[in-house]
């Protein structure tokens, strides 16, 4: 597989940096850099990690298994991340993913037809102090409500 | 920068650069006394700075709270293998968001902290595992560690000190087993995070199979001032055996809630009073979760208590990772604990069977039990169930999971005989109204 200069420099260092012979420690960041610059975990880049860290296909498959945030199938380009864990639950996390699943017209761990949206409800983010909280994406965002979340998602429809 | 408007209650000892300009960076740390402990650390003996680690009664901050000069002691100095120093940013204890603020306000502080420690125990490398939802933190972390080697306060011969020590950040991939130490190892040697059995410690056999000393964010944050001020100093903060402040995330229903630097000891009812400006919408306190959702929690009644390990200890709580969850009087406890169940039902890693199949059958018991389809004997059943995990699995998610259920079945059964007989859930438009 080809890769990004940005991607391969990151690789490059990822097998530097742990003690030597130890380049299984590179999986999962490898997996998790990959997967944010080609979409999604295919059984080719599984290959791909393998050979380069030097280890057996079934050693990273297992990781990908194992790591909720690894995925086999593509996500929307916008990820919506809504928390409901116990900050968030208490301050209408519940009602936000429900107002978010409407709106975008999926469920937990789906994708809009235009690929642009998928929604997951996710664990704690450690954003408690600012519940409800959301990610869309690697951005965190404070303090939602659904009107707020309405303003959110229609920026993103906006920019792409 | 995230942080929040401070309350005058505060004793800012790591949080002092909080709101300061660039805080993050290596001259507003130079100015405000950065790296003078790293310093005069390496004019003493790895003992002296172990002493006066101890000295400081600093406890692990990531929630098990042990002694954190003796875990240093623990660490064999001499060893001819390579030790290796690994701080947990994990952080993903429900109720929990500190150690996101001190990585992002003060990277440096945490640096000099890990440094330190690599001098005590003879480490000329460490990890930060950092959770991968934290990306900007990581990237935050690399630009503060880029700048710190630009600078000579990493890679060889430190500052001219002859003291050489490597420093990267790893990135998690969304596992909060991952934040269990042993769990944490097996994951940054690339499977999947599963608990080790104990012992051997990670002190003696860690990461790649060689002696590790491995402490929560906060903990290294704390070492600088410890080791500037002197332990002693830092001790008199806090009550005997709890040295020093501590990072109380305040979350719920209250009117500030924020992340607050605050002495141990600290009376919770002031926390919720006059740090968190009071409860929310005039409402009664029903509950405090102490400090993350691991802890047992508090009905009102208790809580005019000291916010340290051995008071919490006394009440049959837990200090835990400083993550104080307040509730008021509208929140179904029945659909609190089923909440707290589900988080661990997801996260137990299926290693000991107690835990993976327990938190199962209570997440379903709970569930059915918030839907008005459970049977009086369900409620000594979840207690029943919960205490059949306590003690019997390899690491503590399997407790952690049990003892804020028994603890709500226990203090709140009213909760529990209201949802009776096909009755709907009697505070169902709560969260809505907190929404208002």
């Amino acid at each position: 597989m080809t890769f990004s200069p940005e991607l391969e420099a990151r690789f490059a260092k990822l097998l530097e940096i742990y003690p030597p012979g130890r380049t299984r420690s590179a999986v999962v960041p490898m997996l998790l850099y990959a997967q944010d610059e080609v979409g999604h975990i295919s059984a080719e880049l599984v290959e791909e990690v393998a050979r380069r860290c030097q280890v057996k296909p079934l050693q990273v498959d297992e990781v990908v298994g194992y790591y909720s945030m690894l995925h086999r199938k593509p996500l929307g380009k916008c990820h919506v991340q809504v928390c409901t864990n116990i900050s968030c639950l208490i301050l209408g996390a519940e009602e936000l993913y429900e107002h978010a699943s409407k709106t975008l017209g999926i469920g937990n761990k789906e994708v809009t037809p235009d690929g642009q949206f998928s929604l997951e409800e996710v664990e704690c983010m450690g954003a408690c102090s600012w519940a409800p909280a959301i990610q869309l994406n690697y951005d965190f965002h404070h303090h939602v409500t659904p009107e707020k979340l309405d303003q959110l998602l229609a920026e993103v429809r906006k920019a792409h | 920068m995230l942080y929040n408007e401070p309350s005058p209650l505060e004793v800012k000892i790591l949080t002092k650069r909080f709101g300061l300009a660039n805080s993050e960076s290596l001259d507003t740390y130079l100015a405000t006394d950065g790296y003078k402990a790293f310093l005069k650390a390496v004019e003493m003996t790895p003992e002296q700075i172990i002493e006066e680690v101890k000295a400081s009664a600093l406890r692990g901050r990531g929630g098990a709270g042990f002694p954190t000069g003796l875990k240093w002691s623990f660490v064999p100095r001499t060893s001819p293998k390579p030790k290796y120093v690994i701080i947990n940013a994990d952080e993903s204890e429900p109720g929990t968001c500190k150690d996101r603020l001190l990585m992002e306000n003060d990277p440096h502080q945490l640096i000099e902290g890990i440094l330190i420690a690599g001098r005590a125990v003879d480490s000329h490398k460490g990890y930060i595992y950092i959770r991968g939802e934290y990306r900007y933190l990581i990237e935050a972390m690399d630009r503060a560690i880029a700048e710190a080697y630009s600078r000579g306060y990493l890679g060889k011969n430190i500052r001219g000190t002859g003291f050489d020590f490597d420093l990267y950040t790893h990135t998690g991939a969304g596992a909060y087993e991952c934040g269990e130490e042993t769990a944490l190892l097996d994951s940054i040697e690339g499977k999947r995070g599963i608990p080790r059995m104990k012992p051997p410690f990670p002190a003696v056999v860690g990461a790649w199979q060689s002696p590790t000393l491995l402490s929560n964010v906060e903990t290294f944050s704390a070492i600088p001032a410890i080791i500037r001020d002197g332990g002693a100093a830092f001790a008199a903060l806090g009550p005997a055996k709890n040295g020093g402040t501590r990072l109380v995330c305040l979350s719920g229903h209250i009117n500030k809630p924020g992340v607050y630097e605050l002495p141990v000891g600290f009376n919770l009812l002031r926390m919720i009073y006059e740090v968190g400006g009071g409860m929310r919408n005039g409402k009664k306190l029903k509950a405090v979760v102490p400090g993350g959702s691991s802890c047992p929690l508090l009905k009102a009644d208790e809580c005019d208590i000291s916010m340290d390990f051995d008071s919490l200890a006394k009440a049959k709580s837990m200090l835990g990772s400083g993550g104080t969850v307040v509730l008021d009087e509208d929140t179904c406890m029945v659909k609190f604990a089923q909440r707290i169940m589900k988080f661990y039902a997801h996260e137990s890693c299926g290693w000991c069977i107690p835990c993976r199949e327990g938190t199962n059958w209570l997440k379903k018991t709970l569930d059915r039990f918030h839907s008005g389809a459970g049977q009086k004997s369900d409620i000594p059943l979840i207690g029943e169930l919960s205490k059949n995990m306590l003690g019997r699995t390899y690491c503590a998610l399997g407790d952690a999971a049990a003892m804020p259920t028994i603890s709500i079945v226990e203090k709140f059964p009213e909760d529990f005989e209201a949802h009776l007989n096909g009755k709907p859930c009697p505070y169902e438009h709560s969260t809505e109204l907190a929404m208002a």
